[in-house]
């Protein structure tokens, strides 16, 4: 298990990104599985930074861990902003037309598409969003 | 994240090229707020885009929002692993790509 905690800013997103890929580089991550899971620490950490301390600036801790046989690996994102599960949100509709489209909500349902699993969980004050991927 | 931008009368041609990202979409915004008056044709070339997320996804939709009152807009060599997102999010059929 790793871990990183580290100031939830927009500007941050790329440290944590760095940090996740170093642990998949190490474990023969598949490309595709790799960006897909860039994309959705763009979009958990990018809503921490956003919206769980605003407008004051709080930390966040970011956990990895290896799970082997079959491979996988699962990514929790930790905060101690205001409680919010991302996944009570309802899934976009994505038949409707253009004009009718929120600029919205899209964020969590790829995170939801792209990933195996994912959990909220708020205990002890603190958000607890963990995503699973298979490697294998 | 880089942006290429080539302007031609009533065409504006823009490369997006890197990760088009929570970071990075709000420079594109930018372009897309304020650069597209007398633009006609809008083509938005994504050969070296890397992947998107939703910030990036959001901003295309305003692109082709925008593009829709004014003229028409293009989306060029979209890649595999772009396209897939386009899908997924049901924004495939709502755009024209090339």
């Amino acid at each position: 298990m790793k871990e990183l905690t580290i100031a939830a800013t927009v500007e941050n997103i790329e440290v944590v990104t760095d940090f996740v890929n170093e642990q998949l580089e190490a474990l023969d991550c598949p490309m595709k599985a790799q960006m897909q899971i860039d994309i959705a620490i763009d979009e958990l950490f990018g809503n921490i930074a956003h919206y769980a301390y605003n407008p004051e600036i709080g930390q966040a801790t970011v956990r990895v861990e290896v799970i082997e046989d079959p491979l996988a690996v699962t990514i929790t994102f930790i905060d101690n902003g205001v409680p919010y599960d991302p996944l009570a949100k309802e899934d976009p509709d994505t038949t409707l037309s253009i004009e009718d489209r929120e600029i919205g909500g899209l964020g969590i349902y790829m995170v939801k598409k792209s990933m195996d699993d994912i959990t909220y969980e708020y205990k002890n004050g603190q958000n607890f969003l963990k995503i699973k991927k298979n490697l294998h | 994240m880089n942006i290429v931008k080539n302007r031609q009368g009533n065409e504006l041609h823009v490369a997006l090229e890197g990760r088009l990202d929570t970071v990075s979409a709000p420079e594109f915004e930018v372009i897309v707020k304020n650069e597209l008056g007398g633009v006609e044709l809008l083509v938005i070339d994504l050969v070296d885009l890397k992947y998107t997320s939703s910030a990036g996804l959001r901003t295309i939709l305003l692109a082709q929002k925008t593009m829709n009152k004014q003229g028409r807009m293009i989306l060029r060599n979209v890649g595999e692993e772009v396209m897939e997102v386009f899908e997924m999010t049901g924004l495939a059929d709502l755009l024209t790509i090339e």
